[in-house]
């Protein structure tokens, strides 16, 4: 098969957040950037469904700035065979789905995967998109795939229970976490790496429909009160008065 | 990779030459793909090992050995292996930075990758007949067939040219029959391939051969050592009742069996420093977790000086050895590189390049296991009472870490080895220590110079303190050599002496010049903590070299050439005042804010 698979660039999970002083930008200085961990799963997913099939071919596609091609180039070395970067600063979701769908639309690709969500804006919205632009039907937070023919068998975690769903190839599939582990690139991975195309394009859209007005650091979580056995009226007052849930 | 315009000097030149800050290679030089390694390597250990560390303390040998298995897999096993050969054919520094990491977590994973990739390829790799390499490199680069390395003997361990085994050419000329007892043999209960010196008739040195233990008879195995430490890690004693091994299957030349395991040891001796490394920065992350969290007298521990204190102190042991380490390793890849395009075999350019840095190579596996020591001992008090539990981690890491001072050579064997070779190396034309040890003597007749306008730049002040140092070694080493002349050896505690204060040298050089290109990358500002750790170890340098000076002057000066060699060590020994607690609380600080180590 013919597999896109949608990378972010996200900051490290450890990442002490911080903002501007006027609140509007993110402070990047000093941070790690990593590929988003459910893009990690979508691309071993879609590695695990060409070894199943027996052969195939892996895209990255990564709409961002040159700093993230680092890990772009990871992509690679965990096993994808090429990968594209449509270069531009991305400004919100429709910005980034509108890229990836003007590159994939004519180029034959029988799947596209990305996350669930990013973790850092956790917008969760690309995957939607790109089946609205595509016109391809888009299934969101899978748990498993396995395709058949020209037909994908999929199952999605919903309130209080599982659902199982067919869809025709192509689609739209986005990642969550029990589809598959990631993979971590082995060296001689690391080593091919280097001799795969990482191709750069121009933006082509270039449409974004939002923008952030202002960021808020959440309130400082309030450290822990213990009370002894004994008080019990003390931890109802204080239930009712301070934390304010009874 | 980095071609080099730069200024290599000599192995041992250190002591009587200045280098520069671009001279020298430091971690946050690697490139990307050598970072995409380490990553990966970090990966590799956070789901396969971190999740089992209890097990480590068990005798879980099996665990080590898929460990092992596994990583071979993920090609960590043959990192520098040449690529014809199966392997990644990375350079030196590469193999490090994998070894530091896969390292860190637990001396037992560590020493079997070490004993498989270091002493347990080498032989091969370096000494092998084409068809040796042929039939064992690629199945040793990707873990098919792990290895063992048997040098060690009941009568022979620092002495490790006296081992009694015996080869004994058969009748027909095709074999050699190998009798004997080697101990200590890590790796031993689940290797396939056996390396062992054994020593031919009466030849004045041992003798390698290599061997698949499927492929003979009369070879069995104790049962597993009792260790201190290193739980999982299998260390046995290996019987050889007349093993048959082809002749071909001889490493090197007969009688060159000595030669191979010393040149094999360099290697082992600095790549040990990295294992070190990384143990110390996740020890010191551990600790700086636990200061973080542990509260006594209503407030964090790691709000306390004393506490702050031991902290700052570890970084700045884990920091200097990182900063010595690579740039020694990048002098010997840059050397093994030189001799290559030289023209050099493969295995000569890597044997050649390395040897030139043995002298390094001594220094960093005594620096490096001496400040692993001293951060497991802190890591341990920081914990309190529950650093001696063996329910949290520095009970285990304490441990492990006391091995590092034993094997790759004693410490004691290391630090006489560091003065031997640079002694030898004067002695050989290669390195001009007279010159400047005259010129130091000379200079302690002169008037010291006051005069000089100071000089303010980064880093000045230090330098001036490093060249005074210098001076210190080559004064005291001077004098040495002139007192005892051929009976230095006789004189081990000033042989000690010495290579103290020639290891304070290579690592406070290596700490100023590494943070002084950092800081040309990053900013001075960005640098801060780094500087004050320069300058914390800088005053803990000049200390040993103080006292390690004055002994040895005390042991062959007397009258008025010691009071004036006691005079000139002093002014060589001097440093400014320093407020070192305001130092040390604001890398400390750094730490505690990072809830890590956060200078690699
Ligand atoms: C866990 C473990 C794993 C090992 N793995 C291997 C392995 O895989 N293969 C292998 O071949 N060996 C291995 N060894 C052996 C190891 O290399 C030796 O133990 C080490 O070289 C020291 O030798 P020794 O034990 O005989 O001590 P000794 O040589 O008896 O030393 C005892 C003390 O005397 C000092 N000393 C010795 N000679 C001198 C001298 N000339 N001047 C001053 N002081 C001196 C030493 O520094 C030390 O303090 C291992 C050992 C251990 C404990």
């Amino acid at each position: 098969m013919k597999i896109l698979v949608c990378i972010s660039n996200v900051p490290d999970t450890t990442t002490k957040i911080t903002f501007s002083s006027d609140n509007k930008e993110f402070n990047k200085a000093g941070v790690q950037y990593i590929i988003n961990p459910y893009d990690e799963l979508a691309l071993t997913k879609a590695l695990e469904l060409n070894e199943a099939a027996g052969g195939g071919t892996v895209t990255a596609i990564h709409v961002g700035q040159a700093d993230a091609e680092p890990n772009l180039r990871k992509a690679l070395a965990v096993g994808a065979d090429d990968a594209v970067r449509i270069d531009a600063a991305p400004i919100d979701g429709f910005f980034v789905a509108s890229e990836i769908a003007h590159y994939a639309k004519d180029k034959g690709f029988d799947l596209i995967l990305c996350g669930r969500e990013s973790i850092d804006y956790n917008g969760g919205m690309v995957a939607g998109m790109l089946g609205e632009l595509l016109d391809w039907p888009s299934v969101n937070v899978i748990t498993s795939i396995s395709i058949n023919g020209g037909e994908a068998h999929l199952e999605r975690d919903i309130d209080g229970g599982r659902e199982v769903l067919t869809a025709k190839l192509p689609f739209v599939g986005s990642c969550q976490k029990e589809l598959t582990e990631p993979r971590i690139p082995n060296m001689r991975g690391i080593m091919m790496a280097r001799s795969k195309p990482l191709q750069v394009l121009p933006v082509a859209a270039n449409t974004a429909h939002t923008q952030v007005a202002t960021y808020a650091a959440p309130a400082p979580k309030a450290g822990c009160k213990f009370l002894e056995p004994t008080q019990v009226e003390e931890l109802v007052h204080l239930l009712h008065t301070e934390a304010k849930v009874i | 990779m980095e071609t080099t315009t730069k200024k290599q000097l000599r192995g041992g030149e250190f002591l009587v030459k200045e280098t520069t800050a671009a001279n020298i290679f430091i971690r946050e030089d690697f490139s990307e793909e050598q970072l995409m390694m380490f990553e990966a390597t970090k990966d590799f250990m956070k789901t396969e090992v971190f999740p089992h560390l209890p097990r480590f303390e068990k005798g879980d040998y099996a665990l080590v050995e898929s460990l092992m298995k596994k990583a071979g897999e993920m090609g960590l096993l043959g990192i520098s292996v040449p690529q014809n050969y199966g392997g990644m054919g990375m350079g030196f520094n590469t193999s490090m930075l994998i070894c530091e990491e896969i390292s860190s977590m637990t001396g037992s994973l560590a020493t079997a990758f070490g004993a498989h990739t270091g002493i347990g390829t080498l032989p091969i790799q370096y000494y092998g007949s084409e068809a040796i390499r042929e039939k064992y490199l690629a199945k040793v680069a990707s873990g098919e067939w792990i290895a063992c390395y048997n040098l060690t003997e009941p009568d022979a361990g620092s002495d490790a040219n006296s081992g009694k085994t015996k080869a004994v050419l058969t009748p027909d000329g095709k074999h050699y029959e190998i009798t004997g007892q080697k101990i200590w043999i890590s790796n031993a209960g689940f290797a396939d391939v056996f390396i062992v010196f054994a020593r031919i008739e009466d030849d004045k040195n041992i003798t390698g051969f290599v061997f698949h233990k499927d492929e003979v008879t009369g070879l069995s195995l104790n049962e597993e050592e009792h260790k201190l430490g290193l739980k999982s890690s299998s260390t046995r004693q290996v019987f050889y009742d007349k093993v048959k091994v082809p002749v071909e299957n001889m490493l090197g030349e007969r009688d060159g069996g000595f030669k191979i395991a010393v040149n094999v040891l360099n290697a082992g001796r600095i790549k040990l420093g990295a294992a070190v490394v990384g143990a110390a920065f996740k020890v010191i992350g551990f600790a700086v977790q636990y200061a973080n969290e542990r509260k006594q007298f209503g407030k964090t521990i790691g709000t306390f000086g004393a506490i702050q204190q031991k902290i700052a102190d570890m970084a700045t042991m884990a920091y200097v050895a990182d900063a010595a380490l690579y740039r020694a390793g990048q002098d010997i890849e840059d050397n093994q590189n030189r001799l290559l395009a030289a023209g050099k075999p493969e295995a000569e350019a890597k044997l050649k390049g390395i040897e030139e840095y043995a002298v390094e190579c001594a220094i960093i596996k005594v620096l490096a296991s001496e400040a692993m020591a001293f951060v497991a001992d802190e890591g341990v008090q920081i914990y309190g009472g529950m650093g001696y539990s063996a329910d949290a981690p520095m009970e285990a890491a304490y441990r492990d870490a006391r091995i590092s001072r034993i094997y790759e050579g004693t410490n004691e064997i290391n630090r006489m080895l560091t003065v031997d070779m640079l002694l030898r190396k004067a002695m050989k034309g290669e390195l001009d220590l007279i010159g400047p040890a005259m010129k130091v003597a000379q200079e302690l007749m002169d008037i010291p110079d006051f005069g000089a306008e100071e000089d303010t730049s980064y880093l000045a002040q230090e330098k001036k303190v490093l060249a005074n140092l210098k001076k210190a070694t080559l004064m005291v080493a001077g004098a040495a050599v002139q007192k005892f002349q051929t009976k230095l050896a006789d004189e081990q505690e000033v042989l000690m002496s010495l290579a103290d204060m020639t290891i304070q040298v290579y690592a406070l050089e290596s700490a100023i010049l590494k943070t002084e290109k950092l800081a040309g990358k990053i900013g001075e500002e960005a640098c801060k903590e780094r500087y004050e750790m320069t300058v914390n170890f800088l005053h803990k340098a000049a200390e040993i070299c103080n006292k390690a000076g004055k002994e040895a002057i005390y042991a062959f000066a007397e009258g008025d050439e010691q009071r004036m060699m006691l005079l000139g060590l002093k002014r060589f020994t001097k440093v400014a005042p320093e407020n070192l607690k305001n130092i040390r609380r604001s890398i400390a600080a750094k730490l505690l804010d990072a809830n890590q180590y956060p200078f690699a």
